[in-house]
Protein backbone atom coordinates (compact mmCIF):
# COMPACT_ATOMS: atom_id res chain seq x y z
CA UNK A 1 0.00 0.00 0.00
CA UNK A 2 2.59 2.30 0.96
CA UNK A 3 4.70 1.31 -1.87
CA UNK A 4 2.10 2.22 -4.53
CA UNK A 5 1.65 5.67 -2.66
CA UNK A 6 5.41 6.26 -2.89
CA UNK A 7 5.32 4.88 -6.46
CA UNK A 8 2.35 7.45 -7.73
CA UNK A 9 3.79 10.66 -5.91
CA UNK A 10 7.67 9.63 -4.61
CA UNK A 11 8.42 13.50 -4.25
CA UNK A 12 5.22 14.49 -1.71
CA UNK A 13 5.42 11.10 -0.15
CA UNK A 14 9.31 11.57 1.10
CA UNK A 15 8.04 15.74 1.93
CA UNK A 16 5.43 14.08 3.54
CA UNK A 17 7.91 12.03 5.58
CA UNK A 18 9.92 15.11 6.00
CA UNK A 19 7.31 17.06 7.90
CA UNK A 20 6.64 14.77 9.83
CA UNK A 21 9.72 14.11 11.22
CA UNK A 22 10.88 17.79 11.45
CA UNK A 23 7.68 18.96 13.31
CA UNK A 24 8.29 16.05 15.30
CA UNK A 25 11.29 17.97 16.08
CA UNK A 26 9.59 20.69 17.55
CA UNK A 27 10.69 22.88 14.44
CA UNK A 28 8.12 25.87 13.70
CA UNK A 29 6.14 24.85 10.55
CA UNK A 30 7.68 27.54 8.25
CA UNK A 31 11.52 26.77 9.09
CA UNK A 32 10.08 23.36 8.13
CA UNK A 33 8.53 24.27 4.93
CA UNK A 34 12.33 26.17 4.25
CA UNK A 35 14.09 23.25 5.18
CA UNK A 36 12.02 21.02 2.51
CA UNK A 37 12.28 23.29 0.08
CA UNK A 38 16.10 24.12 0.51
CA UNK A 39 16.47 20.24 0.58
CA UNK A 40 14.82 19.77 -2.96
CA UNK A 41 16.55 22.58 -4.67
CA UNK A 42 19.87 20.79 -3.57
CA UNK A 43 18.59 17.59 -4.21
CA UNK A 44 17.82 18.29 -7.81
CA UNK A 45 20.97 20.25 -8.52
CA UNK A 46 22.99 17.57 -7.40
CA UNK A 47 21.34 15.22 -9.57
CA UNK A 48 22.10 17.41 -12.50
CA UNK A 49 25.77 18.26 -11.89
CA UNK A 50 26.22 14.45 -11.94
CA UNK A 51 24.28 13.80 -14.62
CA UNK A 52 26.74 16.94 -16.33
CA UNK A 53 29.47 14.13 -15.45
CA UNK A 54 27.76 11.87 -17.66
CA UNK A 55 26.95 14.42 -20.50
CA UNK A 56 30.47 15.16 -20.52
CA UNK A 57 31.31 11.34 -21.91
CA UNK A 58 28.02 11.31 -24.23
CA UNK A 59 29.50 14.34 -25.75
CA UNK A 60 33.11 12.45 -26.48
CA UNK A 61 31.36 9.46 -27.27
CA UNK A 62 29.25 11.15 -29.69
CA UNK A 63 31.61 13.66 -31.52
CA UNK A 64 34.15 10.63 -32.11
CA UNK A 65 31.45 8.45 -33.88
CA UNK A 66 30.71 11.57 -35.98
CA UNK A 67 34.45 12.20 -36.47
CA UNK A 68 35.00 8.44 -36.89
CA UNK A 69 37.13 8.28 -34.25
CA UNK A 70 36.47 6.14 -31.08
CA UNK A 71 36.56 8.39 -28.28
CA UNK A 72 37.17 7.63 -24.70
CA UNK A 73 37.85 3.95 -24.21
CA UNK A 74 40.57 3.53 -21.69
CA UNK A 75 39.44 4.07 -18.54
CA UNK A 76 36.81 1.83 -17.57
CA UNK A 77 34.01 0.11 -19.82
CA UNK A 78 33.48 2.21 -23.19
CA UNK A 79 35.79 4.56 -21.10
CA UNK A 80 32.70 5.62 -19.13
CA UNK A 81 34.89 6.66 -15.91
CA UNK A 82 37.02 9.03 -17.90
CA UNK A 83 35.13 12.15 -16.88
CA UNK A 84 36.21 11.44 -13.63
CA UNK A 85 39.90 11.45 -14.46
CA UNK A 86 38.75 14.99 -16.25
CA UNK A 87 37.22 16.15 -13.03
CA UNK A 88 40.58 15.16 -10.94
CA UNK A 89 42.92 17.08 -13.75
CA UNK A 90 40.39 20.25 -13.80
CA UNK A 91 41.19 20.32 -9.46
CA UNK A 92 44.89 19.53 -9.53
CA UNK A 93 45.48 22.36 -12.01
CA UNK A 94 47.00 25.97 -11.09
CA UNK A 95 44.48 28.12 -10.63
CA UNK A 96 45.67 31.21 -12.10
CA UNK A 97 44.21 35.10 -11.90
CA UNK A 98 45.62 36.90 -14.26
CA UNK A 99 47.80 40.33 -13.49
CA UNK A 100 44.72 43.24 -13.67
CA UNK A 101 41.80 41.26 -13.34
CA UNK A 102 39.25 42.33 -11.47
CA UNK A 103 39.10 39.25 -8.43
CA UNK A 104 35.60 39.61 -7.85
CA UNK A 105 33.94 39.96 -10.81
CA UNK A 106 36.48 37.04 -12.38
CA UNK A 107 35.40 34.56 -9.95
CA UNK A 108 31.77 35.49 -9.57
CA UNK A 109 31.53 35.04 -13.56
CA UNK A 110 31.50 31.28 -13.60
CA UNK A 111 29.03 30.38 -10.79
CA UNK A 112 26.50 32.57 -12.37
CA UNK A 113 27.13 30.96 -15.36
CA UNK A 114 26.54 27.82 -14.47
CA UNK A 115 23.67 29.01 -12.39
CA UNK A 116 21.86 30.23 -15.17
CA UNK A 117 21.31 27.62 -16.59
CA UNK A 118 20.65 25.40 -13.20
CA UNK A 119 18.07 28.16 -12.64
CA UNK A 120 16.20 26.53 -15.70
CA UNK A 121 15.36 23.17 -14.09
CA UNK A 122 13.32 25.12 -11.63
CA UNK A 123 10.74 25.06 -14.62
CA UNK A 124 11.09 21.93 -15.90
CA UNK A 125 8.08 19.56 -15.35
CA UNK A 126 10.00 16.01 -14.94
CA UNK A 127 7.06 14.48 -14.21
CA UNK A 128 3.12 15.28 -13.83
CA UNK A 129 3.77 15.70 -9.87
CA UNK A 130 7.87 16.09 -9.87
CA UNK A 131 8.67 19.62 -11.01
CA UNK A 132 10.40 22.20 -8.93
CA UNK A 133 7.59 25.34 -8.95
CA UNK A 134 4.91 25.47 -11.60
CA UNK A 135 5.12 28.94 -12.97
CA UNK A 136 2.56 30.61 -14.89
CA UNK A 137 5.45 32.84 -16.35
CA UNK A 138 7.43 29.38 -16.79
CA UNK A 139 8.56 30.76 -21.03
CA UNK A 140 10.03 34.22 -19.66
CA UNK A 141 11.37 32.81 -16.80
CA UNK A 142 13.37 30.71 -19.04
CA UNK A 143 14.46 33.98 -21.12
CA UNK A 144 15.21 35.65 -17.93
CA UNK A 145 17.57 32.66 -16.93
CA UNK A 146 19.46 33.00 -20.17
CA UNK A 147 19.98 37.21 -19.78
CA UNK A 148 22.05 35.99 -16.13
CA UNK A 149 24.24 33.67 -18.75
CA UNK A 150 24.61 36.62 -20.92
CA UNK A 151 25.46 38.87 -18.53
CA UNK A 152 28.29 36.03 -17.29
CA UNK A 153 29.84 36.21 -20.43
CA UNK A 154 30.36 40.21 -20.52
CA UNK A 155 31.64 39.80 -16.89
CA UNK A 156 33.82 36.98 -17.16
CA UNK A 157 35.61 38.78 -20.30
CA UNK A 158 36.15 42.06 -18.94
CA UNK A 159 37.35 41.17 -15.57
CA UNK A 160 40.14 39.34 -17.53
CA UNK A 161 41.47 42.16 -18.42
CA UNK A 162 41.91 40.47 -21.68
CA UNK A 163 41.53 41.76 -25.06
CA UNK A 164 40.99 38.41 -26.56
CA UNK A 165 38.34 37.45 -24.46
CA UNK A 166 36.84 40.53 -24.52
CA UNK A 167 36.62 40.58 -28.76
CA UNK A 168 35.11 36.80 -28.10
CA UNK A 169 32.27 38.13 -25.56
CA UNK A 170 31.17 40.93 -28.17
CA UNK A 171 30.54 38.25 -30.48
CA UNK A 172 28.95 35.94 -28.48
CA UNK A 173 26.48 38.43 -27.19
CA UNK A 174 25.53 39.55 -29.93
CA UNK A 175 24.57 36.04 -31.26
CA UNK A 176 22.82 35.79 -27.48
CA UNK A 177 21.06 38.87 -27.62
CA UNK A 178 19.54 39.00 -30.99
CA UNK A 179 18.73 35.34 -31.17
CA UNK A 180 16.73 35.96 -27.99
CA UNK A 181 14.03 37.46 -30.06
CA UNK A 182 13.02 34.02 -32.29
CA UNK A 183 13.50 32.41 -29.69
CA UNK A 184 10.86 34.69 -27.14
CA UNK A 185 8.72 34.48 -30.55
CA UNK A 186 8.67 30.36 -31.07
CA UNK A 187 8.62 29.98 -27.24
CA UNK A 188 4.94 32.08 -27.67
CA UNK A 189 3.51 29.74 -30.00
CA UNK A 190 3.20 26.68 -27.61
CA UNK A 191 1.68 28.95 -25.45
CA UNK A 192 -0.87 30.08 -27.67
CA UNK A 193 -1.41 26.45 -28.23
CA UNK A 194 -1.79 25.56 -25.09
CA UNK A 195 -3.01 29.29 -23.75
CA UNK A 196 -1.11 29.26 -20.60
CA UNK A 197 3.01 30.16 -20.07
CA UNK A 198 3.24 27.55 -17.65
CA UNK A 199 5.74 24.53 -18.57
CA UNK A 200 3.38 22.37 -16.83
CA UNK A 201 0.67 23.29 -18.65
CA UNK A 202 1.97 23.09 -22.19
CA UNK A 203 3.12 19.77 -21.47
CA UNK A 204 -0.27 18.76 -20.08
CA UNK A 205 -1.87 20.30 -23.53
CA UNK A 206 -0.13 18.04 -25.73
CA UNK A 207 -1.54 14.88 -24.28
CA UNK A 208 -3.67 14.14 -27.51
CA UNK A 209 -1.05 15.79 -29.96
CA UNK A 210 2.65 16.75 -29.51
CA UNK A 211 2.99 20.29 -30.92
CA UNK A 212 5.29 19.58 -33.33
CA UNK A 213 2.47 18.38 -35.65
CA UNK A 214 0.50 21.39 -34.97
CA UNK A 215 4.04 23.66 -35.74
CA UNK A 216 6.54 22.27 -37.12
CA UNK A 217 8.40 25.40 -38.21
CA UNK A 218 8.54 26.86 -34.84
CA UNK A 219 9.94 23.89 -33.43
CA UNK A 220 12.46 24.09 -36.18
CA UNK A 221 13.07 27.99 -35.11
CA UNK A 222 13.24 27.25 -31.84
CA UNK A 223 16.25 24.49 -32.17
CA UNK A 224 18.05 26.75 -34.87
CA UNK A 225 17.77 29.97 -32.13
CA UNK A 226 18.82 27.18 -29.14
CA UNK A 227 21.49 26.41 -31.20
CA UNK A 228 22.71 29.41 -30.97
CA UNK A 229 21.83 30.58 -27.64
CA UNK A 230 24.04 28.23 -26.43
CA UNK A 231 26.84 29.47 -28.78
CA UNK A 232 27.50 25.90 -30.39
CA UNK A 233 28.35 25.69 -33.79
CA UNK A 234 27.34 26.85 -36.63
CA UNK A 235 27.02 29.72 -34.21
CA UNK A 236 30.11 29.09 -32.08
CA UNK A 237 31.90 33.10 -32.65
CA UNK A 238 33.71 33.60 -30.12
CA UNK A 239 35.77 30.44 -31.02
CA UNK A 240 38.72 31.30 -33.99
CA UNK A 241 41.49 28.98 -32.83
CA UNK A 242 44.09 31.57 -35.05
CA UNK A 243 42.32 35.05 -33.50
CA UNK A 244 40.84 34.80 -30.32
CA UNK A 245 41.57 31.35 -29.86
CA UNK A 246 38.50 30.25 -27.41
CA UNK A 247 36.53 33.43 -26.67
CA UNK A 248 35.27 35.07 -23.13
CA UNK A 249 36.86 32.16 -21.11
CA UNK A 250 40.40 32.05 -22.38
CA UNK A 251 41.94 33.08 -19.44
CA UNK A 252 39.65 30.74 -16.75
CA UNK A 253 42.02 27.75 -15.55
CA UNK A 254 41.32 24.56 -13.85
CA UNK A 255 37.66 24.02 -12.25
CA UNK A 256 36.69 27.96 -13.03
CA UNK A 257 36.66 26.75 -16.75
CA UNK A 258 35.64 23.24 -15.61
CA UNK A 259 32.15 25.44 -14.18
CA UNK A 260 31.54 27.25 -17.65
CA UNK A 261 32.95 24.28 -19.70
CA UNK A 262 29.71 21.82 -17.41
CA UNK A 263 27.56 24.73 -17.96
CA UNK A 264 27.85 25.30 -21.43
CA UNK A 265 27.05 20.58 -21.92
CA UNK A 266 24.01 21.57 -19.12
CA UNK A 267 22.84 23.87 -21.02
CA UNK A 268 22.66 21.89 -24.26
CA UNK A 269 21.30 19.45 -22.15
CA UNK A 270 18.94 21.07 -20.99
CA UNK A 271 17.39 23.28 -24.04
CA UNK A 272 17.10 19.50 -25.60
CA UNK A 273 14.67 19.39 -22.49
CA UNK A 274 12.90 22.45 -23.28
CA UNK A 275 12.55 21.74 -26.89
CA UNK A 276 11.22 17.92 -26.06
CA UNK A 277 8.51 20.20 -23.52
CA UNK A 278 7.17 22.78 -25.68
CA UNK A 279 6.74 20.66 -28.84
CA UNK A 280 7.35 17.02 -28.40
CA UNK A 281 5.04 16.18 -25.85
CA UNK A 282 6.87 16.63 -22.70
CA UNK A 283 6.72 13.25 -20.55
CA UNK A 284 4.04 11.98 -22.68
CA UNK A 285 4.10 8.65 -24.67
CA UNK A 286 1.37 6.58 -25.88
CA UNK A 287 0.37 6.66 -22.21
CA UNK A 288 3.33 5.14 -20.83
CA UNK A 289 3.80 8.06 -18.27
CA UNK A 290 0.71 6.56 -16.74
CA UNK A 291 3.10 4.30 -15.00
CA UNK A 292 4.42 5.94 -12.76
CA UNK A 293 6.54 9.58 -12.03
CA UNK A 294 9.60 7.53 -12.41
CA UNK A 295 8.87 6.35 -15.84
CA UNK A 296 7.96 9.70 -17.03
CA UNK A 297 10.63 11.26 -15.63
CA UNK A 298 12.86 8.18 -17.55
CA UNK A 299 10.72 9.63 -20.73
CA UNK A 300 11.31 13.27 -20.84
CA UNK A 301 15.03 12.04 -20.23
CA UNK A 302 15.13 10.17 -23.27
CA UNK A 303 13.75 12.91 -25.29
CA UNK A 304 16.09 15.77 -24.05
CA UNK A 305 19.03 13.25 -25.22
CA UNK A 306 17.23 12.55 -28.19
CA UNK A 307 16.92 16.43 -28.27
CA UNK A 308 20.59 17.10 -26.70
CA UNK A 309 21.89 14.26 -30.07
CA UNK A 310 20.46 16.35 -32.70
CA UNK A 311 22.34 19.79 -31.20
CA UNK A 312 25.56 17.62 -31.30
CA UNK A 313 24.87 16.23 -34.49
CA UNK A 314 24.23 19.79 -36.21
CA UNK A 315 27.54 20.89 -34.12
CA UNK A 316 29.78 18.62 -35.42
CA UNK A 317 28.57 18.22 -39.16
CA UNK A 318 27.52 21.92 -40.25
CA UNK A 319 30.27 24.22 -41.29
CA UNK A 320 30.57 27.43 -38.66
CA UNK A 321 29.48 30.63 -40.50
CA UNK A 322 30.83 34.26 -40.23
CA UNK A 323 29.33 36.51 -37.81
CA UNK A 324 27.77 39.28 -41.08
CA UNK A 325 26.10 35.72 -42.13
CA UNK A 326 25.36 35.39 -38.26
CA UNK A 327 23.43 38.34 -37.74
CA UNK A 328 22.06 38.72 -41.63
CA UNK A 329 20.64 35.29 -41.25
CA UNK A 330 19.04 36.41 -37.43
CA UNK A 331 17.77 39.62 -38.81
CA UNK A 332 16.84 39.07 -42.13
CA UNK A 333 15.53 35.91 -41.85
CA UNK A 334 14.81 33.76 -38.97
CA UNK A 335 13.12 37.25 -36.69
CA UNK A 336 10.35 37.91 -40.03
CA UNK A 337 10.13 33.78 -39.91
CA UNK A 338 9.38 34.17 -36.50
CA UNK A 339 6.85 36.59 -36.12
CA UNK A 340 4.88 35.54 -39.12
CA UNK A 341 4.55 31.84 -37.64
CA UNK A 342 3.70 33.56 -34.44
CA UNK A 343 0.90 35.85 -36.30
CA UNK A 344 -0.27 33.09 -38.39
CA UNK A 345 -0.70 30.39 -35.89
CA UNK A 346 -2.21 32.84 -33.67
CA UNK A 347 -5.10 33.73 -36.00
CA UNK A 348 -5.41 29.92 -37.12
CA UNK A 349 -5.61 28.60 -33.91
CA UNK A 350 -8.62 31.06 -33.27
CA UNK A 351 -10.07 29.85 -36.50
CA UNK A 352 -10.02 26.44 -36.18
CA UNK A 353 -10.29 26.07 -32.70
CA UNK A 354 -14.10 25.36 -32.70
CA UNK A 355 -13.80 22.86 -35.24
CA UNK A 356 -12.81 19.12 -34.52
CA UNK A 357 -9.33 17.84 -33.55
CA UNK A 358 -9.08 16.20 -36.81
CA UNK A 359 -9.86 20.00 -38.86
CA UNK A 360 -8.21 21.45 -36.46
CA UNK A 361 -4.77 19.16 -36.57
CA UNK A 362 -4.91 18.99 -40.29
CA UNK A 363 -5.62 23.14 -40.92
CA UNK A 364 -2.57 23.59 -38.36
CA UNK A 365 -0.27 21.35 -40.36
CA UNK A 366 -1.61 22.49 -43.54
CA UNK A 367 -0.50 26.10 -43.06
CA UNK A 368 2.55 25.51 -41.73
CA UNK A 369 3.36 23.40 -44.88
CA UNK A 370 2.35 26.31 -46.77
CA UNK A 371 4.13 28.43 -45.17
CA UNK A 372 7.24 26.53 -45.84
CA UNK A 373 6.85 26.11 -49.19
CA UNK A 374 6.51 29.86 -49.43
CA UNK A 375 9.58 30.47 -47.74
CA UNK A 376 11.58 27.57 -49.46
CA UNK A 377 10.66 29.27 -52.38
CA UNK A 378 11.83 32.37 -51.65
CA UNK A 379 15.12 31.36 -50.21
CA UNK A 380 15.72 29.45 -53.46
CA UNK A 381 15.09 32.49 -55.17
CA UNK A 382 17.44 34.70 -53.28
CA UNK A 383 20.23 32.21 -53.91
CA UNK A 384 19.74 32.11 -57.79
CA UNK A 385 20.14 35.66 -57.41
CA UNK A 386 23.47 35.73 -55.12
CA UNK A 387 24.67 32.67 -57.00
CA UNK A 388 23.75 34.91 -60.40
CA UNK A 389 25.98 37.79 -59.10
CA UNK A 390 28.38 35.85 -57.68
CA UNK A 391 29.36 34.29 -61.12
CA UNK A 392 28.78 37.73 -62.77
CA UNK A 393 31.57 38.98 -60.68
CA UNK A 394 33.69 35.87 -61.67
CA UNK A 395 33.24 36.07 -65.33
CA UNK A 396 34.07 39.88 -65.52
CA UNK A 397 37.15 39.53 -63.59
CA UNK A 398 38.01 36.56 -65.94
CA UNK A 399 37.38 38.62 -69.23
CA UNK A 400 39.36 41.45 -67.44
CA UNK A 401 42.39 39.17 -67.11
CA UNK A 402 42.12 38.15 -70.02
CA UNK B 1 8.28 40.97 12.97
CA UNK B 2 7.26 38.78 10.41
CA UNK B 3 9.37 36.77 7.78
CA UNK B 4 8.15 38.66 5.09
CA UNK B 5 9.28 41.98 7.05
CA UNK B 6 12.71 40.64 7.36
CA UNK B 7 12.66 39.33 4.39
CA UNK B 8 11.68 42.90 2.22
CA UNK B 9 14.25 44.84 4.70
CA UNK B 10 16.99 43.13 3.68
CA UNK B 11 16.18 43.31 0.17
CA UNK B 12 15.29 46.93 0.70
CA UNK B 13 18.85 47.56 2.48
CA UNK B 14 20.51 45.52 -0.92
CA UNK B 15 18.82 47.61 -3.36
CA UNK B 16 19.95 50.81 -1.47
CA UNK B 17 23.32 49.77 -0.54
CA UNK B 18 23.85 48.74 -4.35
CA UNK B 19 22.08 52.08 -5.72
CA UNK B 20 24.19 53.95 -3.39
CA UNK B 21 27.30 52.23 -4.56
CA UNK B 22 26.25 52.68 -8.30
CA UNK B 23 27.05 56.76 -7.63
CA UNK B 24 29.91 56.24 -5.45
CA UNK B 25 31.83 53.80 -7.55
CA UNK B 26 34.73 55.33 -9.66
CA UNK B 27 34.62 52.18 -12.49
CA UNK B 28 31.83 52.67 -14.69
CA UNK B 29 31.57 48.85 -15.27
CA UNK B 30 31.06 48.39 -11.53
CA UNK B 31 28.36 51.00 -11.40
CA UNK B 32 26.77 49.34 -14.11
CA UNK B 33 27.30 45.91 -12.07
CA UNK B 34 25.76 47.09 -8.72
CA UNK B 35 22.74 48.68 -10.80
CA UNK B 36 21.86 45.42 -12.27
CA UNK B 37 22.49 44.57 -8.12
CA UNK B 38 19.25 46.73 -7.75
CA UNK B 39 17.04 46.16 -10.47
CA UNK B 40 17.33 42.38 -9.42
CA UNK B 41 16.39 43.53 -5.84
CA UNK B 42 13.38 45.71 -7.19
CA UNK B 43 12.83 41.91 -8.98
CA UNK B 44 12.67 40.45 -5.95
CA UNK B 45 10.37 42.74 -4.75
CA UNK B 46 7.82 42.47 -7.40
CA UNK B 47 8.07 38.53 -6.23
CA UNK B 48 7.47 38.75 -2.91
CA UNK B 49 4.24 41.03 -3.73
CA UNK B 50 2.47 38.10 -6.31
CA UNK B 51 4.17 39.98 -9.10
CA UNK B 52 5.28 37.33 -10.86
CA UNK B 53 5.28 38.35 -13.99
CA UNK B 54 6.37 41.67 -13.28
CA UNK B 55 9.59 40.63 -11.72
CA UNK B 56 10.40 38.52 -14.62
CA UNK B 57 9.97 41.38 -17.34
CA UNK B 58 12.19 43.14 -15.17
CA UNK B 59 14.78 40.67 -15.27
CA UNK B 60 14.34 40.30 -19.34
CA UNK B 61 14.36 43.75 -20.37
CA UNK B 62 16.65 45.71 -17.45
CA UNK B 63 19.25 42.89 -16.52
CA UNK B 64 19.10 41.07 -19.65
CA UNK B 65 18.82 44.42 -22.38
CA UNK B 66 18.86 47.66 -20.74
CA UNK B 67 22.08 46.35 -18.53
CA UNK B 68 23.98 44.18 -21.32
CA UNK B 69 23.43 47.65 -23.24
CA UNK B 70 24.81 50.09 -20.74
CA UNK B 71 28.16 48.21 -20.66
CA UNK B 72 28.58 47.40 -24.00
CA UNK B 73 27.75 51.58 -24.58
CA UNK B 74 30.48 52.33 -21.87
CA UNK B 75 32.80 50.06 -23.44
CA UNK B 76 32.83 50.89 -27.20
CA UNK B 77 32.55 54.79 -25.85
CA UNK B 78 34.98 54.86 -23.52
CA UNK B 79 38.77 54.48 -23.34
CA UNK B 80 39.36 55.00 -19.99
CA UNK B 81 36.77 53.25 -17.76
CA UNK B 82 37.92 55.07 -14.37
CA UNK B 83 36.43 58.33 -13.77
CA UNK B 84 38.99 60.91 -12.38
CA UNK B 85 37.17 64.33 -11.44
CA UNK B 86 35.16 65.13 -8.62
CA UNK B 87 32.20 63.16 -7.34
CA UNK B 88 30.39 65.88 -5.78
CA UNK B 89 29.44 69.44 -7.61
CA UNK B 90 28.62 72.60 -5.54
CA UNK B 91 24.77 72.11 -5.10
CA UNK B 92 25.00 69.08 -3.17
CA UNK B 93 23.73 70.35 -0.12
CA UNK B 94 21.03 71.98 -1.63
CA UNK B 95 20.41 68.43 -3.62
CA UNK B 96 20.40 66.41 0.43
CA UNK B 97 17.42 69.16 1.32
CA UNK B 98 15.56 68.53 -1.66
CA UNK B 99 16.05 64.41 -1.15
CA UNK B 100 15.41 64.77 2.21
CA UNK B 101 12.04 67.06 1.70
CA UNK B 102 10.24 64.54 -0.80
CA UNK B 103 11.31 61.73 1.57
CA UNK B 104 9.33 63.28 4.83
CA UNK B 105 6.37 64.49 2.12
CA UNK B 106 5.97 61.26 0.73
CA UNK B 107 6.38 59.40 4.71
CA UNK B 108 3.79 62.17 6.01
CA UNK B 109 1.38 61.80 3.30
CA UNK B 110 1.30 57.71 3.43
CA UNK B 111 1.11 58.29 7.08
CA UNK B 112 -2.15 60.24 6.99
CA UNK B 113 -3.67 57.97 4.34
CA UNK B 114 -5.36 55.20 5.75
CA UNK B 115 -4.60 52.27 3.76
CA UNK B 116 -1.13 52.31 4.66
CA UNK B 117 -1.18 50.41 7.97
CA UNK B 118 -3.72 47.79 6.20
CA UNK B 119 -2.25 44.16 5.36
CA UNK B 120 -3.51 43.36 1.43
CA UNK B 121 -5.91 40.79 1.73
CA UNK B 122 -5.02 37.53 -0.20
CA UNK B 123 -5.31 36.69 -3.16
CA UNK B 124 -8.37 33.91 -3.85
CA UNK B 125 -6.26 30.60 -4.72
CA UNK B 126 -8.15 30.61 -8.40
CA UNK B 127 -7.21 33.80 -9.40
CA UNK B 128 -5.49 35.00 -12.53
CA UNK B 129 -3.51 37.75 -12.17
CA UNK B 130 -2.14 37.17 -15.01
CA UNK B 131 -4.78 36.55 -17.38
CA UNK B 132 -6.57 39.39 -15.75
CA UNK B 133 -3.50 41.66 -16.90
CA UNK B 134 -3.24 39.89 -20.17
CA UNK B 135 -6.94 40.91 -20.97
CA UNK B 136 -6.85 44.41 -19.49
CA UNK B 137 -4.12 45.08 -22.02
CA UNK B 138 -6.01 44.20 -24.99
CA UNK B 139 -9.19 45.47 -23.56
CA UNK B 140 -10.97 48.61 -24.91
CA UNK B 141 -12.27 49.62 -21.82
CA UNK B 142 -8.79 49.47 -20.13
CA UNK B 143 -5.36 49.83 -21.57
CA UNK B 144 -5.45 49.19 -25.47
CA UNK B 145 -5.03 52.54 -26.04
CA UNK B 146 -1.73 53.22 -24.36
CA UNK B 147 -0.47 49.93 -24.66
CA UNK B 148 -0.47 50.58 -28.57
CA UNK B 149 0.69 54.31 -28.51
CA UNK B 150 3.35 52.90 -26.85
CA UNK B 151 3.71 50.25 -29.65
CA UNK B 152 4.10 52.71 -32.13
CA UNK B 153 6.34 55.15 -29.99
CA UNK B 154 8.90 52.31 -29.52
CA UNK B 155 8.26 51.14 -33.53
CA UNK B 156 8.95 54.73 -34.84
CA UNK B 157 12.12 54.55 -32.26
CA UNK B 158 13.52 51.45 -33.99
CA UNK B 159 12.92 52.49 -37.36
CA UNK B 160 14.52 56.07 -36.61
CA UNK B 161 17.32 54.42 -35.36
CA UNK B 162 17.66 51.80 -38.74
CA UNK B 163 17.72 55.05 -40.85
CA UNK B 164 20.69 56.78 -38.14
CA UNK B 165 22.69 53.27 -38.97
CA UNK B 166 21.89 52.48 -42.34
CA UNK B 167 25.21 52.42 -44.11
CA UNK B 168 24.06 53.87 -47.88
CA UNK B 169 25.48 51.21 -50.66
CA UNK B 170 28.82 51.92 -52.09
CA UNK B 171 28.74 54.72 -54.96
CA UNK B 172 25.90 56.56 -53.22
CA UNK B 173 26.66 60.43 -53.38
CA UNK B 174 25.31 61.15 -49.56
CA UNK B 175 28.79 59.57 -48.57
Amino acid sequence: MNFWYFWFDPINFIARWLTGLLTGWGLASWLTSLIIQLVGAVVLISLMMVFDIFLVWVERKVVARFQDRLGPNRVGPFGIFQPFADIVKLIIKEDITPDGADKVVYNLAPVLSLMSVLLLWAVMPLAPVIFGVDLNVGALYIIAAGSIGTLSIIMAAWASNNKFALIGAFRQVAVLVSFEIPMIATMLIPTILAGSMGMNEIVQGQQTVWYVLLAPLAALTFLIAAIAELGRSPFDLNEAESEIVAGFHIEYTGMKFGLFYAGELLHAFTFGGFWAILFLGGYHLFGLENLGPLVAVLILFAKAMFGYWVIMWIRYTVMRIRIDQMLAFNWKFLTPVAFVLLMLTALMNALLRPASSGIYIAGMLLTNVVLGWIIVEILSGFGRRERQKAEGVATAAASAHR
Amino acid sequence: MTVLQIFFLIVALVILGSSLMVVTTRNLIHAALWLIVTLFGVAVLYAVLNAGFLAVVQVVVYIGAIAILFIFAVMLTRKELRDRGPQLNRGWWLNVIIALLTFGGLFWMLQSWNGFSKTAAAFPSSYDALGQLGNALISPNAFVLPFEVASVLLLAALVGAVYIAFNPPSGDSRK
